[in-house]
Order: C-alpha cells, then structure tokens, then sequence
C-alpha cells in the first residue's frame, strides 16, 4: 500500500523553475505548451492493509502541517493498494 | 547580555553569529538542536547555514527540532528572537514569522553585497540604524525570494513589519535592485508583536572592519539597546 502525494506551487506564487522548463521546451519545438509548473512527488510505502479512511486523515495532517507549506505550495494525496 | 545561537545539523553561520555577538562585548553560547531548553538568555539568533541539507524546504525540519519548542516558548513571552538567512527559513516555517521564502527569481544561488533601506526605526531590531542610512550587508542564499499573499502583505505593510527592502547604494528600492525577486523588494520581516525578525543578508558577516562593512553591527547593538532597556525596567 502506497500513499502517493503531489505538491504543486500555487498559482500566485512566482515558480522560474517552471518558467524556465516552459521556454525550453519552446526553444525545443515543442509548441502549444501554455504553462509549466514543477512541483514534488513524494511516495509513502505503508503497512498493508492499513486502514484507508484513517491514512488519509493522518497524512493529509502531516501533508499540510510538514510535507507542503500552504503558503506556497498546493498538494493532491492519493491512496493506493 | 547573554545570547543563544542555535545549531543545527549543517548550520554553517553559528560560529559568525557567536563571534558577531562576543565583538560587541556581550556573551553568546551555542545550543544543540536537540536541546529542549534554552537556559538563561536574553535573546535568541536563529543563524545560516543549510539545516538538514534543505532537504523537503529549507528549514521545514529544523522546524521540528526539540530546541525550536523552547524559541516557540521563549517568543510567546516576549523573547527576542532574530533568524538570519536559515534561521529566517526556519522561523517562516515555524509559524513564528509569516509568509515563505521560495527559489530565487533567476533560480542563482546570489552571493555579493546588497543594500537595505530601513522602513521602521522604532523596533528592537533597527532603532540604532542612522536614519537614512543604506545599510551594505551580504546576502549568501539560493532559496531567498520572500513571498506572502495580497493580505498578508497588505497587513505587513500597515502595521510597518516590513523592517528592510532590497535597495540601491542611493537608498532608492528599485527592480535593479532586488537579487533574488522578492515581493516588494522585502529583505526583512518581523512578527507584529515586534520580537521576533528575520532577513536573508547576514549581518554577522558584517560586523567587523576586516569584512568591508560593519553595517550589520547597528542590528545586533539594537537588539542589545532593547534588552538593555528591559533589564533597567526589571530591576527599577
């Protein structure tokens, strides 16, 4: 079992990272690209069987209190078997 | 005066911050991260360096660190606490300090002198600061653009917790100015109870004549001044 948890800035914070990637992937002929946004996939191995609804309340704590900052940064938890 | 520096895996501005303070004549002692009591001090620098390999964010683990109950604590009763650089990362993370401080706008990492206007001269921070006077203080970091959102900003601004903008060797805050693409030019910051600070240029690097500048001395003698002032009232 597998928690898995993507971290995204937030729009209104300044990412040049993804700004950057964006005009290379222009230079590189890649067209039709209209944002980029680089963030962070964090993947958590859990027990199995653990508990889903319990998981998700746990790590959507630990999500928001350490793994992301809601300052500046969005997340998405996902939980998988 | 009696000053803690904290020291966590990979600060590497500790030693700066203890001799910074020991130049002026006052004491500085060094306390472990894992320490969960300051002892008997009268201020706290939080100091640079890369705690726990800025892994995750900068300072989001320092953040969790025994010793940083104990700051929480001594700030809560109205301890002065100043985060340099790390520090600043780490007290942004803490909660202790609003808003976040992201990737450079250039995404360099910025070493070189800059200068500070000094928007508010009434704080323990900054009332020995010459009025008018840009202060040339070096900056030393990757991660330093400061960012908060519209009312948090709006806030910083009307309670005057903007404590130092990016400026020119003039005085003048200008895009030109600013290394690193914070909003607003914003170096420095301080909680709206006006005890806690932080700012991403090193004043412990400026501190002696050796160093080319001795601006950053006005920073920490404020801080002596303040405490100085609380120490009189007490014993009266």
């Amino acid at each position: 079992m597998k928690a898995k948890i993507i971290i995204t800035p937030k729009k209104a914070v300044l990412d040049p990272q993804g700004k950057t990637v964006q005009s290379a992937l222009d230079h590189m002929g890649y067209k039709g690209v209209t944002g980029v946004h680089v963030g962070k996939y964090i993947e958590i191995d859990l027990v199995a069987g653990t508990d889903k609804a319990a998981a998700t309340k746990a790590l959507n704590d630990a999500a928001h209190k350490f793994l992301s900052n809601p300052v500046i940064e969005d997340y998405r938890l996902e939980i998988v078997d | 005066m009696n000053f803690a520096v904290l020291q966590f895996p990979a600060s590497n501005c500790d030693q700066d911050c203890v001799h910074a303070v020991r130049v002026l004549g006052h004491n500085a002692g060094l306390v472990w991260h894992k320490d969960t009591s300051l002892g008997a001090v009268d201020a706290v620098i939080v100091p640079g360096g890369f705690s726990y390999g800025d892994h995750l964010r900068c300072g989001a683990i320092a953040r969790f660190s025994p010793v940083m109950q104990a700051v929480k604590q001594f700030a809560d009763n109205g301890g002065l606490v100043l985060g340099i650089c790390n520090g600043f990362q780490i007290l942004c993370e803490a909660g202790l300090l609003p808003g976040a401080l992201i990737r450079n706008r250039d995404l360099q990492f910025r070493c070189e002198q800059v200068y500070l206007k000094t928007d508010n001269f009434g704080t323990a921070f900054t009332s020995k600061i010459p009025a008018g006077k840009p202060l040339m203080i070096p900056i030393a970091h990757g991660e330093g653009c400061y960012f908060a959102d519209g009312e948090t900003l709006a806030k910083l601004k009307a309670n005057g917790q903007v404590l130092w903008q990016y400026c020119d060797a003039n005085g003048a805050v200008t895009e030109a100015s600013n290394p690193n693409g914070s909003i607003q030019n914003i170096a420095g910051i301080s909680n709206d109870r006006f005890n806690v600070a932080g700012l991403m240029p090193h004043p412990d690097r400026a501190s002696e004549a050796i160093l080319g500048t001795t601006d950053g001395r006005f920073i920490f003698e404020s801080m002596i001044a303040a405490l100085q002032v609380k120490s009189t009232a007490k014993a009266a």
